[in-house]
């Protein structure tokens, strides 16, 4: 099953290979990661995207725990969360049938960022089943797809969990594992934000 | 030369007896900084080899009152720091140059991993502004550690050397202990800096987030410890670790569990106790796999239910509740899941348990210590210590008699194979520390160099060197390094003329297909004698105990070869894979002792 974790690490040459090579050391696939800055000066946050057993997870956050350069890890599971992916997709289109891909786009809440006399270039956010969904639809209406490029997942639990590390930084001793717990089974997901994460192939 | 100069007068500051570190903003080169910082963090010995990169440290030592044991392969100092750390409970450190030199360092810095020993590795490196253009002696040592080392470091500036190498023996001591590597280009030890050792310190070391026990737990465990009728504490390496022997011992006794060991576990609770049952596992003998199988309640303390100490895991103490007390959150579950899990330091952990737990009503014996006792004896008839003396000489008799000659005290540092086993049987360790061996990488050419880092950890404490004959060869050059130290230092080598252990697992699991097994060597006693040191040959258990007591009675290293049986093999054995019940037992007729013996 796929499981997402996401890290807070020091921003040091390295590190990404740590982590990384913590995953192969596992014998486990990482599906997808991102990496870039997080709110904090010299620290970055990492999305982590890995195929592993369903009970792996608790192995996986201890591991990862025992890098020196890891700050903090929150197995995010089915943890109220919203989970986004940026894609840039690559269509060959003439003046003549960019209309089409136009309308396909506009369904899709997507982005035309690009236009070439033989290509335009779609711009995407969403979650991965969205993304999939329109290059569904583009490959079902012959459109010839010519480069995808895909962030990969990038997620952030909703409400007022911030990063534990962080909120340890600023104020000592503030939420323990009970108030998480609390606090996400008092606010779960609504059917209709729920809808539009997952797009219209549903 | 003007930094030189003030290193100089640093050490004549300091140098002599009893000193405090250097607190002052001295201005040191990187190199002095070094051996200050070391100096500073309480080493007074080191185990290392020089070369090219790690030329500026080496020419900085002579100034520091550090001790330099210099090895005859860089293998050698990664396994001498590692046996000082094991000896001695503190931080063990290798020095290398870059390159070859910090390759060498490898097997030892695994070893260390895998037995969670704490140790620094100073490895030299090419400067910086060459750094990845394959330079001379450049090899990325700190990607080639990354995944058995607890944590390692480049350093490219004098800046850095201090709070980084302070750093790494927090890194190294803290938690789950284990082997950090800090390597230091040439440019880094050429550059100075200002040397401040109480501003170098590092923050505090964050424990593990995971690492918290719920007070609900330790209700838990302390609820099923006194209703369980057929309980077994598991004592693994953790307990010496944590120096948790009084709090086990505690346990034990109030609650009568009687105690089952891992290798790296013996000698944390004593074998000549009556609760002690032994070693645990592949090799270990038939009535304590016996309980673990019929237990109702196991009590992990400080082990890992590595895959030799389990056999097959569907199997494993199908009966049996499992509280794990361990250390490491990455170990919970990994194996064995745990019904109730004791995450913390060991001692805090049972020491927040046993307020838990009255004695128990019935003084005397429960039916469980009867129904262990009982199952001991069937076994005893085939123990090949109670065989009468045919003339042969089994490895098993110069281990017994090794243990009786040294009264038990000795620290012994075994290798790898079938003696470190028959060592594990037939030596009854009562004081932790007092065996030192590679359990979970299994390294061969191990106990050498380690026994001379155990016996420079502890100069007044006996230590004897088991080995086999294929392991002594693999750094039996450090012969040399223990000669030229005068190290008092006893060497017995288990000879039977073939890397035993394979031979053993070809006869039992390959139709006796001997490849590669048969192994010629040479004289070791002249082999000694090369190198300045005594040794005799043992053929016959008469002559065993005159041979130990001549080395005994002998100052300065000593070897002994003790020309044994050349098939016989370590009893009982689980193979591996299978469940701990499903064990291969020494035939009541052993078939070693046949007509073509004589």
């Amino acid at each position: 099953m796929l499981h997402t974790f996401v890290a807070l690490v020091e921003d040091k040459p390295g590190v990404l290979t740590r982590v990384a090579s913590l995953f192969r050391r596992l014998n486990i696939n990482i599906v997808s990661l991102t990496v870039g800055h997080s709110e904090r000066l010299g620290v970055s946050r990492m999305t982590i995207v890995c195929d592993a057993s369903p009970t792996a997870g608790h192995r996986i956050a201890a591991s990862l725990y025992k890098l020196e350069n890891v700050l903090q890890v929150d197995d995010i599971g089915q943890l109220s969360h919203v989970a986004r992916e940026l894609a840039l997709i690559k269509v060959a289109a003439t003046p003549q049938t960019r209309s089409q891909v136009f309308e396909l786009a506009e369904v899709f809440r997507a982005r035309i960022v690009d236009l070439a006399p033989e290509s335009l270039m779609i711009e995407i956010t969403g979650v991965e089943s969205k993304i999939e969904g329109l290059i569904q639809v583009l490959n079902e209406n012959g459109d010839r797809i010519l480069e995808i490029s895909r962030t990969g997942r990038m997620v952030m639990r909703r409400g007022q969990h911030t990063s534990k590390v962080l909120e340890a930084m600023r104020v000592p001793g503030m939420e323990t594992a009970e108030d998480l717990k609390a606090e996400e089974s008092a606010e779960a997901p609504s059917d209709e934000l729920m809808a539009e994460e997952t797009g219209l192939r549903e | 030369m003007g930094t030189a100069k003030k290193g100089h007068s640093h050490s004549t500051q300091t140098g002599g007896a009893a000193k405090a570190p250097a607190t002052g903003g001295t201005r040191l080169t990187g190199a002095e900084i070094l051996w200050a910082t070391l100096e500073g963090e309480g080493v007074d010995v080191v185990f290392g080899y020089p070369g090219g990169a790690i030329l500026p440290a080496y020419d900085a030592l002579r100034k520091f009152p550090i001790r330099h044991v210099l090895v005859r392969h860089e293998q050698g100092a990664s396994h001498m720091a590692d046996g000082y750390a094991r000896a001695s409970g503190k931080v063990g450190v290798a020095i290398a140059t870059s390159g070859p030199g910090a390759t060498n360092l490898v097997t030892g810095i695994a070893t260390a991993m895998l037995d969670s020993v704490p140790m620094v590795c100073i490895t030299g490196q090419v400067s910086s502004k060459v750094l990845g253009t394959d330079a001379f002696q450049e090899v990325d040592i700190t990607g080639i550690t990354l995944p058995l080392t607890k944590h390692n470091y480049l350093v490219t500036r004098a800046e850095e050397v201090a709070p980084v190498l302070r750093q790494a023996f927090m890194v190294a001591r803290s938690g789950r202990p284990g082997p950090v590597l800090v390597d230091i280009t040439k440019d880094a030890q050429q550059g100075s800096a200002e040397f401040n050792f109480v501003a170098a310190e590092p923050k505090p070391h964050r424990p593990h987030p995971m690492l918290k026990t719920e007070s609900a737990a330790t209700v838990q465990a302390a609820e099923l410890i006194r209703s369980a009728k057929k309980p077994v504490i598991l004592a693994g390496h953790g307990i010496i670790q944590s120096a948790a022997y009084a709090q086990v011992r505690t346990l034990a006794e109030r609650m009568k569990i009687p105690v089952a060991s891992t290798l790296l576990g013996l000698g944390a609770f004593p074998a000549s106790h009556p609760l002690s049952l032994g070693m645990m596992g592949m090799h270990g003998e038939a009535w304590v796999n016996h309980a673990i199988q019929q237990s109702d309640l196991l009590i992990a303390c400080g082990m890992r239910f590595d895959d030799r100490v389990t056999g097959s895991l569907a199997t494993y103490a199908p009966n049996a509740k499992k509280i794990h007390m361990e250390v490491d959150p990455a170990e919970i579950n990994k194996n064995v899941k745990a019904d109730v899990a004791l995450i913390g330091d060991l001692k805090e952990v049972l020491e927040a348990l046993l307020p838990h737990l009255a004695p128990r009503a019935d003084n005397g014996e429960s039916a469980w210590l009867r129904e262990i006792e009982a199952s001991k004896g069937e076994v005893a008839v085939r123990d090949i210590k109670n065989l009468p003396d045919s003339g042969h000489l089994y490895a098993a008799h110069v281990m017994h008699d090794l243990w009786r000659a040294t009264d038990g005290k000795a620290i012994v540092v075994t290798d790898v194979g079938q003696h470190q086993m028959w060592e594990a049987q037939y030596y009854k360790h009562d004081e932790p520390r007092t065996l030192i061996t590679s359990g979970g990488l299994g390294t061969m050419g191990f106990a050498l160099p380690a026994a001379i880092g155990a016996k420079i950890a502890c100069p007044e404490k006996e230590v004897w060197v088991v080995a086999g004959d294929g392991g002594f060869q693999m750094t039996a050059a450090e012969l040399s390094t223990a000669a030229q130290e005068d190290l008092d230092l006893k060497i017995a080598v288990v000879n039977n003329g073939y890397l035993g252990m394979v031979r053993q697992w070809q006869e039992f699991f390959y139709e006796k297909n001997y490849e590669a097994s048969p192994l010629r060597s040479p004289d070791f006693v002249k082999l000694a004698e090369a190198h300045g040191i005594r040794g005799v040959a043992v053929h016959k258990r008469s002559e065993v105990l005159p041979a130990v007591a001549e080395a005994r009675s002998h100052k300065g290293p000593f070897v002994i070869n003790f020309q044994v049986e050349k098939e016989d093999s370590v009893y009982p054995m689980i193979p591996a894979g299978s469940a701990l019940h499903e064990m291969i037992r020494r035939p009541n007729n052993p078939l070693v002792e046949t007509a073509q013996d004589k």
